[in-house]
């Protein structure tokens, strides 16, 4: 019975990718849409059932379906692990996959290749339903890598223009190079344990006596950098933005809802590794700390309406890992969970504007949308409140217990997260002025036009708007539930419970203040004094390092990409010559050797008979001597 | 029946084809190479029900030399590797014209019966008969069917044909001198051949000239990249699925049991040898502008791998080798046939004269994607299962190995995707590009399908091969 759901759990999606890629495209364009989404909406199904039978019996289901890749010491299967964790984010990747195939079905409708936006859709959610359940980190990283192929795709998706192709080609590099240190940190805990499975692994740590902790730390570090790549963080953060390239609800779904937040889910997952390397925690942390705190920054002039929301996405991101450095895994749990309603509602949001505008994406080319497009303007104003943190709704609960959890750990790093937080607040309003209020500042074209959305991509923004404002609920302060719900995973006592004091009361205080100050100030600035953002060439000072992203990718590229192609068009042009020409040369010798020895041939009798004595001098010497 | 059954299947095959005529050629070549699938699989039904499939013939009496097959897991595995991968090149070959057609289907099947019976040799001197006879068939075609200036190309495969065959004679030299001191070349006397550690070192020596040449691993491959690009696709896939798993399948066979101490003593240098041939050949292929050469290149780069698995002497170093080698076999055959379908279209391997394939055939884009992700070992190919295992042995030698022979999956992602760009994606070129044809179809779900299912449940070649290569373990720590 178990064993049926979780197969009919991952493989539905499955069948919807093969279908929409055998007979897609003569089943026309709203039956492959409805295919998608149907396929995931019965995943989603299967996880409801799965998350009532878990809360119920309070116990993980573990599949084993067969054996996989047989190692001498490691023997790893393809299998299932159905637990509290597992079925959370089923739950979150289906629910929200469901709304935003629907989306779809409405925002992809022009394009000629529908069903393929499908089926990578719909391969997407497999992959990703495979890594969420496997019970080892080989299975994990069956869907890790899945997820990758499908941004890849989807970025790429369409491959006509060459930007494009590179956005999509540098995310799966970037990735991979995350992979390498996922692939590593499974070498060492495998030889350290012999082991992969998750319970196999808590068990014989928990049961370890003389731990090798440096090397596990070591793990631990190998196994960050994989979350580095997938979920975007410094050093390797570069990629999702420029994965915007590809059509907005893959943004929302993959880049903003689900796939990134794939680190988060394997460091929670192994926090009982993470747990013994509080080196690597500390390190966690700080990157977390210092990739939302840049993020935002850049977030602060973008004017492109996703590029907002992509760094806005690393920032959060960021965020989420401060709380994983501090061992605070339900936290980032929490925030992971209320940012992919926000956020996902936000790209959508997005995305409708985009659509209304005829491909516009550019801010400054927009303006008072409100009236036009009401439910976007609601529904996204929703989102950014959550986002900024206004009491109440969702975000707020979340992004104040992450501040909390560092306010008791390290002050340094509660005030570096607090001033990307109040940057969030800004840029948000920012973004929610520009687009919504004012006069529309685009072509007279696009304003006869304008008109809200139909109800496919409404109904979703709705039901995204109201997770964002109530998904608060599930953990509130003082009484949470997602921390009884998650406390099986932990071997920690779950979550210190910040019972609320003065303390915690007055800083929630000052997040809320520092939250209406950015919104006060972007208000200010881009409502009050009616300021639009220069155009390219006249941003300056700050801003330009800023706008230019702190010219991280033009160093990377003069760093590691250029000088990679230098030296293999050098071993193409130089090294392959020389080495070839030595084996000829070799050739040569030996030609040449016997060029020179065809000359004594000279048929003289006189030189033969000379050289023939000299020999035999030589010999006879030689005998001579040697006694 | 007994493993000579193929090697007669595959014989007679040769000539029939030749005797067929131009007109039948290819479908008669064809027909016999799926006789011999279908008899290495009842062999592999055979053997994997407990029977013997070995032969053991005395051949000449002074010296003694012997016609013995050994059929055990190892050589069946490469056996079938071979009996798989004939019919999909000659398949493949339909949609082409060949002048004097019967000699090259001939010459084809020829190669595939030397390249058998090196895989199952088990005599020292008929091994050798059998790995030089191999290269004949190859030079032949590459010389006389292959394409470009016919004088660059003249030059191109002699250099291969004589390099190789240097290199042989230093292996030949090697089996003279072990027979002085077993007094037979059948293999397992070879094997309990006591020799000192001196004699072991110059002995691994020579069979690694030899190997490494075939392989090709660094720096002994400038012969490759040039007659990969000359060849015609047909010679360009035996060569690469194929010929030079002989020289990789050969170092575990003979050269690790044969020499084990100085196999141990100096394993270190052979596997950064591997390794460094990952790096470097990820990082040529990255800006070549033939295709064929690039796919040549990334061969470089996996066979480095490969070796560097094969010289960690774990019983995982030596099963993750062995399955990349299958994999690799199946997904370079795919490849460049990929190179040769764009090739009837464009006329053309140069890849910036490429691009925008993507909008005018989905199906061959799909198939070509397949393959290039399978190339850069995505998990759930067979190639991801191989090169883990590499990966994973590499690590418990050295981290250092494994996190260098670990940058080939991201160079091989970098070169091979930025490949598929230029080539596929971007703006439809002016020049049509019509669909695969459903011959071309075939041959790519084949492989497709091949490496997909491997990719989930590798059990069986798992199972085919580990009684073999723990028994040349044993014999590699007997001392």
């Amino acid at each position: 019975m178990d064993t049926n759901l979780a197969l009919i759990l991952v493989l539905t999606p499955l069948l919807g990718f093969l279908v929409n890629v055998f007979f897609g495209k003569s089943l026309g364009k709203t039956v492959s849409g409805a295919i998608g989404t149907i396929a995931v909406a019965i995943s989603f199904v299967v996880s409801l059932l799965l998350f009532n039978q878990i809360t119920s019996t309070g116990k993980g289901i573990q599949v084993t379906l067969f054996d996989w890749i047989q190692i001498s010491n490691l023997k790893i299967n393809l299998g299932f692990l159905l637990d509290q964790l597992s079925v959370l984010w089923l739950l979150f990747v289906t629910g929200i996959g469901s709304l935003i195939h629907l989306y779809s079905i409405s925002y992809m409708h022009d394009d000629e290749n529908m069903h393929k936006f499908f089926a990578y859709l719909n391969l997407f959610v497999f992959f990703m339903i495979t890594l969420v359940i496997g019970s080892n980190l080989l299975v994990l990283f069956i869907g890790w890598e899945g997820v990758g192929l499908c941004s890849y795709l989807l970025i790429g998706f369409w491959h006509k223009n060459q930007d494009y192709n590179d956005a999509a080609k540098k995310a799966f590099i970037m990735n991979r190079i995350g992979d390498l240190g996922l692939l590593i940190g499974m070498f060492i805990i495998g030889s350290m344990f012999s082991t992969l499975d998750y319970a196999t692994l808590k068990t014989a740590i928990a049961g370890a006596t003389n731990l090798n902790l440096p090397l596990l730390s070591l793990a631990a570090l190998c196994l960050f950098i994989g979350a580095c790549g997938k979920s975007a963080q410094i050093p390797l953060y570069t990629w999702l933005p420029d994965a915007m390239a590809g059509p907005t609800p893959v943004s929302a779904l993959i880049h903003a809802a689900t796939m990134v937040t794939a680190g988060i889910f394997m460091v929670t997952r192994l926090n009982f590794v993470f747990d013994l390397a509080t080196d690597v925690q500390t390190v966690i942390a700080v990157i977390g700390a210092i990739t939302s705190l840049v993020a935002a920054t850049i977030g602060l002039v973008q004017n492109d309406i996703k590029k907002v929301l992509a760094y806005s996405t690393v920032s959060q991101l960021g965020l989420m890992f401060l709380a994983l450095g501090f061992g605070a895994y339900e936290v980032a749990v929490f925030h992971v969970i209320t940012h992919a309603f926000f956020k996902a509602c936000l790209f959508l949001g997005s995305g409708s504007v985009i659509h209304g505008l005829h491909g516009e994406q550019d801010m400054r080319n927009m303006g008072g949308l409100r009236k036009a497009m009401p439910i976007t303007f609601w529904t996204m104003l929703i989102s950014s409140l959550a986002i900024s943190g206004v009491p109440f709704f969702s975000g707020f609960f979340s992004k104040d217990e992450i501040l909390l959890t560092a306010f008791h750990h390290s002050i340094p790093l509660y005030v570096v997260g607090s001033v990307a937080s109040i940057m969030t607040a800004f840029y948000m309003f920012r973004l929610m002025f520009l687009t919504f209020f004012k006069e529309f500042r685009g072509t007279e074209e696009q304003k006869h036009h304008l008109h809200e959305s139909g109800s496919l991509i409404t109904i979703p923004l709705i039901i995204l708007a109201i997770l964002a404002t109530f998904g608060g609920l599930i953990s509130l302060p003082g009484s949470s539930w997602l921390n009884g719900y998650l406390a099986p995973l932990f071997t920690k006592v779950a979550g210190e419970e910040h019972h609320l004091g003065a303390t915690e009361y007055t800083l929630m205080g000052v997040a809320v203040l520092g939250g209406l100050l950015g919104i006060l100030i972007a208000y200010v600035k881009y409502f009050k004094q009616d300021n639009v953002p220069e155009s390219d060439e006249n941003i300056t000072g700050l801003s330009r390092l800023l706008y230019d992203k702190y010219y991280v990718d033009e160093i990377y590229d003069a760093v590691f990409v250029k000088p990679i192609n230098v030296l293999s068009k050098f071993f193409r042009d130089h090294v392959e010559t020389v080495l070839s020409a030595a084996v000829f040369g070799l050739g040569k010798i030996a030609s040449e050797i016997a060029f020179q020895g065809k000359k004594l041939q000279t048929g003289s009798i006189g030189l033969y008979l000379f050289v023939f004595v000299l020999g035999l001098c030589a010999i006879v010497s030689y005998i001579f001597l040697a006694q | 029946m007994n493993v000579s059954t193929i090697l007669i299947i595959l014989l007679i095959g040769a000539f029939a084809t030749y005797f067929s005529g131009d007109k039948l050629a290819s479908k008669v070549a064809l027909l016999f190479s799926l006789a011999a699938l279908g008899c290495s699989i009842v062999l592999l039904n055979n053997y994997n029900a407990g029977e013997n499939i070995s032969v053991i013939n005395s051949w000449i009496n002074q010296p003694k030399i012997s016609f013995a097959l050994n059929g055990d897991g190892l050589g069946l595995a490469m056996v079938l590797l071979t009996a798989a991968l004939t019919p999909i090149i000659i398949f493949s070959s339909f949609g082409n014209e060949y002048k004097n057609a019967k000699g090259f289907y001939a010459l084809i099947l020829f190669m595939a019966f030397a390249m058998v019976g090196t895989f199952l040799a088990a005599d020292g001197l008929l091994y050798y008969i059998f790995w030089e006879l191999a290269l004949i068939p190859i030079y032949f075609i590459a010389l006389i069917w292959g394409n470009g200036d016919a004088e660059e190309r003249r030059k191109a495969v002699v250099k291969f044909f004589i390099y190789t065959l240097a290199g042989s004679l230093f292996m030949l030299t090697a089996f003279i001198y072990l027979y002085q001191k077993a007094g037979s070349f059948l293999i397992e006397d070879l094997y309990k051949v006591n020799l000192s550690a001196c004699e072991q070192f110059w002995i691994f020596l020579a069979f690694f000239l030899a190997y490494a040449i075939k392989i090709p691993i660094i720096p002994f491959h400038t012969w490759q990249a040039n007659v990969y690009q000359k060849a015609p696709t047909v010679g360009t896939m035996l060569l690469s699925g194929i010929m030079l798993k002989m020289g990789l399948y050969s170092v575990l066979r003979w050269q690790l049991p044969i020499a084990p101490l100085a196999a141990k003593e100096y394993m270190t240098i052979f596997i950064a040898l591997g390794i460094a041939g990952v790096i470097y050949g990820s990082i040529v292929a990255l800006r070549q502008k033939d295709l064929k050469k690039l796919l040549a290149y990334s061969s470089l780069a996996h066979v480095g791998l490969i070796a560097a698995g094969s010289y960690t002497l774990t019983l995982d170093g030596l099963r993750g080798s062995v399955m990349q080698m299958i994999a690799h076999g199946f997904v370079v055959v795919g490849l460049f046939f990929a190179a040769e379908v764009i090739f009837r279209r464009y006329e053309t391997r140069e890849i910036g004269e490429m691009g925008g394939i993507r909008t005018q055939s989905p199906k061959f884009t799909s198939m070509f994607l397949i393959l290039v992700l399978a190339s850069v070992a995505l998990p759930s190919t067979f190639n991801f299962v191989g090169e883990f295992t590499v990966l994973y042995s590499l690590s418990q030698i050295n981290i250092w190995f494994a996190i260098l022979g670990g940058t080939t999956i991201i160079l091989g992602a970098y070169y091979m995707l930025r490949m598929f760009q230029h080539v596929m994606l971007g703006e439809t070129n002016s020049k049509t590009f019509a669909d695969v044809t459903l011959n071309e179809g075939v041959s790519f779900a084949v492989i497709i399908a091949v490496l997909l299912f491997f990719g989930f449940y590798p059990k069986p070649i798992t199972d085919l091969i580990t009684p073999s290569l723990e028994t040349i373990l044993q014999v590699i720590n007997k001392n």
